[in-house]
């Protein structure tokens, strides 16, 4: 697989839902060893992980709520949320045609964020209408 | 009967997981802490501050709220519903999305999915800061984090073993 091709299977799936990783692992273990690659390549990628995920768990399960342990997670757990919003801030300013594409991002965290929308029909109502700006933008270029 | 049920839910979830897991944060916040009081928001800020720490992909935060929820069984189920649904749409429509590539509606799909995705993760950011009842120091410790992230090219860990470094020591 050259680079080229492996940054587009990327960038799908990117976009698509789900976790990235996993979907990249279907693809591209589909694409080299068939249904049997598609089956070996996300479970090789996350057994590893998996295990060692479930062995913190169980410490956290043992020494949660310590005094100690809870700092160390408070520290963490604001470390991560300003991951996030980096991360958000990162990706929002990478946006082409922010004039016309913010608007979406901002009513994204207005209806999960403040109104507390269910999910799942915010994002098919915010698709079909970001998609059909885009799909309108397309047509100017 | 809680492990179908945290299956099915997150199943469900998976199909509009746009920007991954993390995408995800509020509306499992939702159905794991307010609808189903099966966590609370302490434990719930825990495990996503665990996972965090944790080497691995993003997606195993749900690998621990289903340990949490319904032991290894819940773990399993979770990370499966998380996982499955997808990839085996993806499998069976891989080639023929390919086989669309470069046409108008694609293209406008895949650019009309990015600011949504920015908003869900950012609305993850404000669901944990909550959650978490994050007093002046640990907003401090999100704003310096912001800042020196934007701004450096470190390697996360460096944040994240500083934030514990400061937690251990009581300040956050």
């Amino acid at each position: 697989m050259s680079a080229e091709e492996f940054n587009a299977q990327l960038g799908l799936c990117q976009f698509l839902p789900g976790p990235n990783v996993v979907n990249l692992a279907v693809v591209v273990g589909k694409r080299y060893q068939g249904w049997a690659g598609a089956i070996v390549a996300p479970v090789g990628l996350l057994a590893g992980p998996l295990a060692i995920v479930l062995l913190l768990a169980m410490i956290y399960d043992a020494v949660g709520d310590m005094p100690v342990a809870q700092g160390i997670l408070r520290g963490i757990t604001a470390v991560g949320c300003g991951l996030l919003f980096a991360m958000a801030w990162r990706m929002g300013a990478s946006l082409r045609d922010k004039r016309y594409f913010l608007p979406f991002t901002v009513m994204v965290v207005a209806a999960i964020a403040w109104l507390r929308w269910p999910m799942p029909a915010v994002m098919l109502g915010g698709l079909a209408a970001s998609g059909a700006v885009a799909y309108w933008r397309l047509g100017k270029k | 009967m809680i492990v179908v049920q945290l299956f099915l839910e997150f199943a469900l979830l998976s199909f509009v997981a746009f920007g991954g897991a993390t995408a995800l944060l509020p509306e499992m916040h939702r159905v794991v802490v307010e609808n189903h009081h099966w966590l609370n928001d302490t434990t719930f800020t825990h495990l996503y501050a665990i996972a965090q720490a944790a080497p691995g992909p993003n997606v195993l935060v749900v690998t621990l709220i289903g340990w949490e929820v319904a032991g290894l069984a819940g773990a399993l189920a979770a990370t499966l519903a998380m996982c499955l649904p997808m990839s085996v749409l993806i499998y069976l429509l891989i080639d023929r999305w390919e086989s669309f590539a470069g046409k108008r509606w694609q293209k406008a799909i895949s650019i009309g999915v990015s600011p949504l995705a920015v908003g869900l993760i950012f609305s993850g950011a404000t669901l944990i800061a909550q959650a978490a009842q994050f007093g002046w120091a640990a907003w401090l410790l999100v704003a310096a984090t912001v800042a020196a992230n934007l701004r450096f090219k470190l390697h996360p860990l460096w944040y994240i073993g500083a934030g514990a470094l400061l937690g251990l020591l009581g300040l956050i």
